[in-house]
């Protein structure tokens, strides 16, 4: 456990010693115990990883943790805010954009990086913005409309 | 009196996904636990000469590292599930499945050790230090050059690598005279490729053995863990049954996949008493692509022969199906009973045989897949008729109407039997494929398609379907060779305060079980849905049950709900008429009160409840509580049936297909949360639409799986597809208490074939008379087919 690193989680700080090799999602998961980030695949193909590291969307499979040291990391347990859902949360509950919930917190976590640069995506947009996160339950017909919904919402003033 | 079913309600268990808190298999660590890692065979076919583990058990970390001599004889291999016998009568050939070999690897990701470690990275370093000297031997992939003379055999006891070959129907001459006497026969060859189920989650496994109360706790991500309690205890372990807890948490995805009883689950169980602390594995995807049981695979000849007006007089199919190295739980009946019993469709077709040759090959075991048996079924039959309206010079539309069973509600008219074993519920066949038709814009799109000129070519395909679901009546299943009753079981507990604890045998991982059962059950008792609460998945707190799959939870295990709340009804009027000083016979039960009849004396049920647990005032001779369970074993089969239609544009010079819309009706009874049909419906879809477009599996000549990982394997993704146009009718089912028929592999069982006819009617009308592109219909296979 050679390297000591330390990553701003959620807003918390985190201070701990890895091997080089540990990926940051074995971080988040076996160190911190955050296990709502998932691994898919091995591959950096499937996207159930995503997360955010200093404001953009990463899948954690393919950064180092030692990568990660001195970043602010957001997971999909930090998206809710004080207890009320991020409007990203709110649409994939509101327009059924999950089944299982595997790739769920991958896919907010990158649609949440898509509004953060383009606040009102065309479908196709939206499509392009998930090649990189499957999803096998939804046949992403709901996602889009989950991402359509938080869209809107974050553009009306509260 | 409804205040739910019917409703789209939000789902009561998102909250925990939404916010990171869902709790899958390999979410959860217990203490002093061990990570394992398997070596398996890089081989396909192999003798196993040699393991040397002296390098890799010094490596940091590791525990202990298992071989195929460290499990001692007594513990079986895997079971199969289901028996299949051959035509002649002699059983199917059902050879040991070890749960680590010793002499012989059948596929690449045959297991070989077991290493158990620290950490995972620990098994996984020492793991690449375990030497196999292998011995390599041919293998073989196909299942069809598998039966042929001088292949290489995969299993001693299994002569021509012939399973088992099958029959249903009518008599091969009576459909080869009918076939004779047709004034057009369409005939196909092509194959229904092998497909990975892919569910994003990868398996995963826990084995606890506490020596405090001398029992095993296995955690694991299956769709029915009872069935692996049972499968696992009574043949492969040979444990008590009692002294053995079976948990599916969280399930990221099944789809069939998840079924089976696997090797590592017995093998993590076993260890972690021998070993003396839990043992976690999780695979890899690739090990995924591997291991987990894949879906299809048949080699198939069909011939479909019509008279002079559009009848369809005569089916008779060949198939060769591919079973892999091992049997699977379920392997045999998928290509069987699950298959030739689909090949009447939605058709009045007279005369119909079906012969299969189940094939072991040296690849992954093949076993259901969403559908499982009636997408091949569909597709053989849904392509033939397709392509006979091109060769007939017919719409496709009116050569379906011309063949359609006409309607029948199961109830005032009798259930339609079938040439090959079944009598379907109820249909009503025209609505759909008409709703469709209006949903497609027919007669404009033909226009459209007939003025097309710049380059692309416009296609429209139809897939009109039905399926057997709400698996299944126990004692037909059992005469057809199932070795299990296919009941389900729901426990109804009312606690004294007048809340409900549900217990299903169903297992959930995404179809809402939590929701659509807690609609159910607030309905039926006149309770809020907030006062109900679903609990699966637990062999130590559900009673018992047989699972999800084959669209049954709801067909099956919501009628055992049913079932379950009416005794407590029954037995809550008693209580009421005691507290009411009435007759039960003169109350009626409505929105959570027993009323007599005429009056307005009534008690609520949640006094009842009370007064069931404090029996202080209480009817004479009756036991307290409020508690029922009921198994439910359903009387048929049900049988959901729909219209699917896909519109391609493929680019001429390319070869590249667009679908650009797809328009999905169907009939799934009565619709208890029509959100969570859809979203089922969606998914379904997007399958069955990889298959044909995107998804398959490659095997090379060596038996290796060259595209087994997420950079290989083309999954749909979401720039891949069309937002879906859906809708539906409702043909309620006769013989269930909600009339429902199932609705999870609607959407991948009727799509494949119509996104397939769509590219061959593009390529018909643009003049390319190509009878077959196979699947999946890469931009090259399909530029090939028009190159040719």
């Amino acid at each position: 456990m050679g390297n000591m690193i330390t990553v701003t989680v959620n807003g918390k700080e985190h201070s701990g010693g890895v091997e080089g090799r540990t990926l940051l999602v074995d971080y988040l998961r076996e160190h911190l115990g955050l296990t709502g980030t998932h691994i898919g695949c091995d591959t950096s193909s499937c996207g159930a990883c995503t997360i955010h590291m200093d404001g953009k969307a990463v899948k954690s499979c393919t950064v180092l943790a030692v990568q990660a040291d001195g970043s602010e990391v957001t997971t999909v347990e930090g998206l809710a805010n004080n207890g009320s859902l991020h409007p990203i949360q709110e649409g994939f509950k509101e327009e059924h954009g999950l089944q299982c919930g595997f790739c769920t917190p991958g896919m907010m976590m990158t649609a949440t990086d898509l509004l953060k640069n383009n606040p009102n995506p065309t479908e196709d947009e939206i499509r392009h913005a998930l090649e990189g996160n499957f999803c096998r339950c939804t046949g992403y017909h709901n996602i889009v409309k989950s991402i359509q919904y938080a869209a809107k919402k974050m553009q009306s003033p509260a | 009196m409804t205040n739910y079913i019917g409703k789209s309600v939000k789902r009561v268990e998102d909250k925990r996904f939404i916010t990171g808190q869902g709790k899958y298999t390999d979410d959860i660590k217990l203490n002093g636990m061990m990570y394992g890692y398997f070596v398996r065979s890089p081989y396909a076919h192999a003798i196993v000469k040699s393991i040397n583990i002296d390098r890799a058990s010094k490596m940091p970390g590791v525990n202990k590292i298992l071989v195929g001599a460290d499990i001692p004889e007594a513990i079986a291999g895997v079971p199969c599930g289901w028996q299949v016998d051959f035509k002649n009568g002699d059983t199917m050939k059902e050879p040991p499945h070890p749960l680590l070999v010793r002499k012989k690897v059948r596929h690449v990701g045959d297991g070989v050790a077991f290493v158990v470690a620290e950490t995972r990275a620990q098994a996984k370093d020492a793991a690449d230090e375990v030497d196999v000297d292998y011995e390599i031997l041919d293998a073989v992939t196909c299942p069809k050059k598998a039966t042929e003379e001088g292949a290489a055999q995969v299993h001693e006891d299994a002569p021509g690598n012939l399973c088992f070959d099958w029959e249903l129907g009518n008599p091969k001459d009576e459909v080869a005279a009918a076939m004779a006497a047709a004034a057009h026969v369409t005939e196909l060859d092509f194959s229904n490729q092998r497909v990975v189920p892919n569910a994003i989650e990868p398996r995963s496994a826990i084995g606890h053995y506490d020596t405090a109360y001398d029992k095993y706790t296995l955690y694991t991500s299956t769709q029915n863990p009872h069935l692996i309690r049972l499968l696992m205890c009574a043949f492969v372990l040979g444990i008590p049954e009692h002294k053995v807890r079976v948990i599916g948490p969280d399930v990221g995805g099944g789809f069939g996949s998840k079924i089976f009883h696997y090797a590592e689950e017995a093998l993590v169980t076993w260890a972690s008493k021998e070993l003396g602390c839990p043992i976690k594995w999780t695979a890899d995807r690739s090990e995924s692509f591997l291991t987990d049981a894949h879906g299809r695979d048949h080699v198939s000849n069909a011939k479909m022969g019509f008279d002079s007006e559009g009848k369809i007089v005569a089916l008779q199919a060949y198939t060769y199906a591919n079973l892999g190295a091992y049997l699977s739980t379920f392997a045999p009946a998928v290509p069987t009973y699950l298959h030739g019993t689909l090949m009447q469709g939605l058709y009045t077709t007279p005369k119909i045989n079906v012969d299969v040759k189940a094939a072991f090959t040296h690849t992954c075991a093949v076993d259901a897949y969403r559908g499982a048996g009636r997408p091949e079924a569909t597709y053989l039959l849904e392509r033939l008729i397709d392509l006979a309206a091109l060769e007939m010079d017919m719409d496709p539309a009116e050569l379906r109407f011309k063949n359609f069973i006409p309607a029948f509600d199961g109830v005032e008219q009798e259930g339609y039997t079938t040439q090959v074993a079944l009598q379907y519920d109820s249909g009503n066949y025209d609505p759909v494929l008409k709703r469709a038709l209006e949903m497609v814009g027919y007669e404009e799109f033909r226009k459209e398609q007939a003025a097309q000129s710049n380059g692309k070519l416009l296609g429209i395909g139809f897939s009109t379907y039905i399926e057997a679901c709400g698996i299944a009546p126990s004692a037909v299943v059992g005469a057809l060779g199932a070795r299990a009753g296919l009941f389900e079981v729901a426990q109804v507990r009312v606690q004294p305060t007048g809340k409900v604890s549900v217990f299903t045998g169903a297992h959930s991982h995404g179809q809402g079980h939590e929701t659509t059962f807690a609609q159910i059950v607030a309905d039926r008792m006149g309770i809020g849905i907030d006062d109900v609460e679903i609990i699966h998945g637990d062999s130590d707190s559900v009673a018992f049950g047989m699972g999800t799959y084959g669209s049954r939870s709801l067909a099956v295990g919501g009628s055992a709900i049913v079932n379950s709340i009416d005794k407590v009804l029954e037995k809550g009027a008693k209580i009421a008429a005691h507290l009411l000083e009435a007759s039960a016979d003169d109350l009626e039960y409505a929105e959570g009160k027993w009323t007599v009849k005429g009056t307005d004396k009534s008690v609520s049920f949640g006094d009842v409840s009370l007064t069931a647990y404090v029996p202080h005032n209480y009817p004479e001779g009756l036991e307290p509580g409020l508690d029922f369970n009921a198994f439910y074993d359903p009387a048929n089969f049900t049988y959901p049936f729909g219209a699917h239609v896909a519109i391609v544009e493929v680019d001429k010079e390319t070869g590249e297909v667009k679908l650009k819309r797809f328009i999905a009706v169907d009939d799934v009874g009565n619709v208890i949360n029509p959100m969570i049909v859809d979203g089922q419906i969606h998914g379904g879809l997007a399958q069955g639409i990889g298959q044909a477009m995107h998804e398959g599996t490659v095997y090379d000549e060596t038996g290796q799986l060259i595209n087994g990982s997420y950079m290989d394997y083309c999954m749909p993704r979401a720039d891949d597809l069309p937002s879906f146009e859906i809708d539906r009718t409702v043909t309620p089912c006769p013989h269930n208490p909600l009339g429902v028929k199932g609705a999870g592999e609607a959407g991948c069982i009727g799509s494949t074939p119509a996104v397939v006819n769509a590219v061959i009617d593009a390529l018909w009308k643009g003049g390319f008379k190509v009878k077959d592109v196979p699947m999946p219909m890469t931009p090259e296979r399909v530029w090939t087919a028009m190159n040719n």
